[in-house]
């Protein structure tokens, strides 16, 4: 059956056309069907955005949903879930569960969860090496077929550089990226937060700045070595924002994604001593912050991912140097990204949006992120002027280390449609169901 | 009681914290309302009848997660002789393991009616996580590399009860500066007594950025030995040299020991302290440890009254003024 929606007089956003625009946007069976300035068709459904912004389906290159293996922190279903209220409709999920994602079966077993959740899209990572062990490749090509979009064995570095080199090596025949975890392990063993004066006062141990930056500078040497498709995870220091500018003067082909906690927070906030800010990379310092910030602007930096990373309460609540690493994103992440980057100036709202389509869909190879006439029809409705409180209990995610509980955040999904489907709507009643006469305004 | 209140009484302020968690932010004041208020507890060990009613019917724990038997000692006896009743809880690494958190743990402890738990911890910031989620007031009994405030307030009560004054002098701290608690807390206290503190010991074990807080960084103490009015000599830890923060023990000692031939660098009147427990031959030969210039059983006595004022003043008692000292 067709069926038809009429998004009216929204201000359209969409960084792959070079298009913000006040217009009209039809879906038609379950695909974009038309951008224009005014559009009378009838359609089944109509949805007036006037004051909203309309874009492509946010994207999120860089998820943990913990499925299989560790169940009581987030399931692949629950994690779609919590990013299509953030108002992400795709994801891509590392491999880092139990067992890793390391065969074309866990490829495809993420495919199947995601597919019984109906809910975002869920791209698997597949792990470079086998069990993440670092030793020996796993069947890149064999993952490939099941829908691998990238590789990683992120939670963890590709430490040996010989490893990494063949990686990117084998992986050109693909024309899949490499995302890497820019850390050079001993140099951080037993670290908690970033070296620094706070870590000196606290007693608590450091994670310098050069053990990402040496992996960092490492993984371009090998990029430009090998013409491998590079991408690097979640930089955090302003040494590490300097040299993949340098590399890209260069031509080396290399692409960089930041986090919203390495933009929004400092490792002031460790003075707290609560675990919910304990996180890898660290939290920096407010220069690192500005350099990272600068990054995105100049297009250093490609993407803003979540690094959504739950772990079940039980496990958060332990000593700061027991707790594991990591906080949870999705459902933050815009809010977040508004507050920093946008309400001070530093990035326009095309801007911003390229960095959650364009960017990571040109990284993953995906036919998603931009709202062409046929592409199926992903979209993400905006309140670039909602005001909410971030209340963690209320969250779609099954966990709630979220450090930003109680922050006052601006701009919000209103509603998300995944191939044209609604998955999530703030304001249910806006859409007003058409029984076949022509729309006329409100 | 021998009360002698001549002059204003200093510890005037109102005391209104309910746990001592660090003395980075403690106020100057504060640290001296402490000092004075253990100068006044004092003289309670020197009777024959060594208690007072400050905590009648009061309930403390000595909650360690971590093996201590000075500090819990000292703790159980100051509460002992204000009158408190007194719990100790050793944790065991070996039972945190089977799956209760240290929250859970105090919690727990804390539901049988505790006043004050005073936590020793090996991770930074334990007590300060239970101090926001218990109900009862909680002491630092040292966390991790971060604070140990009621050694470095027995340290500073040690060189003001010596030298009578703390403002001008230059005090060392020798060793391991990146790990160690007691150095944190004693730069606190120090600065802000107005002493001018020098850190001394090899790079590896000395953070840069120490130097923000306002201390002198130095890797020679033959260099800055006869600077020094006090020098306070930490404990250095095996498991640092096969970390690889220093090549030998023998290095170490040759380059950081205080022997008593080096000591004739220093003034006549330095006064040597030690945290302890030492180890003989390492930090300090045992010449110099039984030395003239050594406070270390001082710091031992002056340590279970500056324990009598903090645990008296958590509880809600008002600060003493000093007696004549």
């Amino acid at each position: 059956m067709q069926r038809s929606l009429l998004i009216k007089q929204g201000r359209v956003i969409d960084p792959a056309q070079r298009m913000d625009t006040v217009a009209d946007l039809l879906v038609r069976d379950g695909r974009v069907a038309m951008i224009a300035p005014s559009i009378q068709e009838s359609a089944d459904e109509v949805l007036v955005a006037a004051g909203l912004i309309v874009c492509p389906g946010l994207i999120d290159m860089h998820v943990h949903f913990r499925e299989p293996g560790d169940e009581q922190s987030e399931t692949i279903a629950t994690g779609a879930a919590a990013a299509i209220a953030g108002g992400f409709t795709s994801v891509a999920c590392m491999p880092n569960t139990n067992p890793a994602i390391d065969t074309r079966e866990a490829a495809e077993f993420v495919y199947l969860q995601a597919g019984r959740a109906r809910q975002a899209r869920v791209y698997p990572v597949g792990a470079v090496t086998k069990a993440r062990a670092g030793e020996e490749l796993a069947e890149i090509g064999q993952l490939v077929e099941g829908g691998a979009v990238a590789f990683s064995d992120d939670g963890a570095p590709i430490a040996s550089a010989e490893i990494m080199r063949r990686a990117l090596q084998y992986t050109r025949m693909f024309d899949r990226a490499i995302l890497n975890h820019p850390e050079v392990p001993e140099l951080t063993q037993g670290g908690v937060m970033n070296e620094g004066i706070v870590s000196m006062r606290l007693g608590l141990p450091g994670m310098p700045r050069v053990a990402e930056e040496i992996m960092v500078a490492r993984d371009i040497l090998l990029a430009a070595d090998t013409e491998g498709k590079l991408h690097l995870q979640h930089l955090s220091t302003a040494g590490s924002v300097e040299l993949v500018r340098q590399a890209k003067k260069r031509g080396i082909r290399v692409t960089a994604e930041v986090c919203p906690h390495h933009l929004a927070l400092t490792d002031e906030a460790l003075t707290s001593f609560d675990s919910v800010y304990k996180v890898n990379p660290p939290l920096r310092t407010r220069r690192d912050v500005d350099a990272l910030i600068e990054g995105l602007v100049d297009g250093t930096i490609d993407v803003i991912a979540s690094d959504h990373a739950p772990h079940a309460p039980a496990r958060k609540e332990l000593e700061l140097d027991r707790a594991p690493f990591g906080m949870i994103g999705l459902e933050t992440m815009l809010g977040v990204c508004v507050r920093s980057l946008i309400e001070p100036g530093y990035l326009d709202w095309p801007k911003l949006i390229e960095c959650f389509t364009v960017g990571p869909a040109q990284i993953l190879g995906i036919d998603r992120g931009h709202l062409r006439p046929g592409v199926e029809a992903d979209i993400t409705i905006i309140d670039p002027d909602l005001e909410w409180t971030v209340d963690p209990e209320a969250f779609r995610s099954k966990s709630r280390n979220c450090p930003f509980a109680g922050w006052v955040l601006k701009g919000r999904a209103v509603h998300v449609f995944v191939a044209g489907e609604l998955k999530h709507s703030l304001r249910p009643d806006a859409i007003r169901t058409n029984t076949g006469q022509l729309t006329t305004p409100l | 009681m021998a009360t002698d209140l001549t002059g204003p009484a200093k510890a005037s302020r109102a005391w209104t914290r309910r746990h001592l968690l660090d003395l980075e932010h403690l106020e100057r004041w504060e640290i001296e309302a402490i000092l004075d208020t253990a100068a006044s507890f004092r003289e309670v060990s020197a009777r024959s009848r060594k208690k007072v009613p400050a905590l009648q019917g009061k309930v403390v724990v000595n909650l360690f997660f971590e093996p201590s038997t000075r500090t819990r000692t000292s703790f159980s006896l100051a509460a002992k002789r204000l009158s408190a009743d007194t719990i100790d809880f050793t944790v065991s690494a070996s039972s945190m393991a089977k799956g209760e958190t240290y929250i859970d743990t105090a919690r727990n402890i804390e539901a049988m009616g505790i006043d004050i738990m005073v936590v020793r911890h090996q991770t930074p910031g334990a007590p300060h996580v239970l101090a926001r989620t218990l109900n009862c007031s909680v002491v630092n009994a040292g966390d991790g590399a971060h604070e140990h405030p009621t050694q470095a307030l027995l340290d500073v009560f040690t060189i003001r009860d010596i030298k009578g004054r703390i403002e001008g002098l230059t005090v060392a701290l020798i060793g391991d500066i990146a790990h160690s608690r007691v150095a944190r807390s004693n730069i606190w206290a120090l600065t802000k007594l107005g002493a001018h503190v020098i850190v001394c010991g090899p790079p590896t074990l000395i953070p840069r950025s120490i130097a923000e807080l306002g201390v002198e960084i130095a890797y020679s103490l033959d260099e800055i030995l006869p600077r020094c009015d006090v020098l306070n000599v930490l404990r250095i830890q095996f498991e640092r040299q096969r970390a690889g923060l220093f090549p030998s023990i023998q290095e170490y000692f040759a380059l950081y020991g205080v022997t008593e031939e080096r000591l004739k660098r220093a003034k006549d009147d330095v006064l040597l302290l030690a945290p302890g427990p030492i180890n003989r031959g390492i930090e300090l030969t045992p010449g110099v440890a039984d030395g003239p210039q050594s406070a270390v059983l001082r710091q031992v006595t002056n340590g279970l009254a500056v324990r009598m004022a903090v645990l008296y003043l958590v509880s809600g008692g008002a600060p003493r003024p000093a007696l004549v000292h």
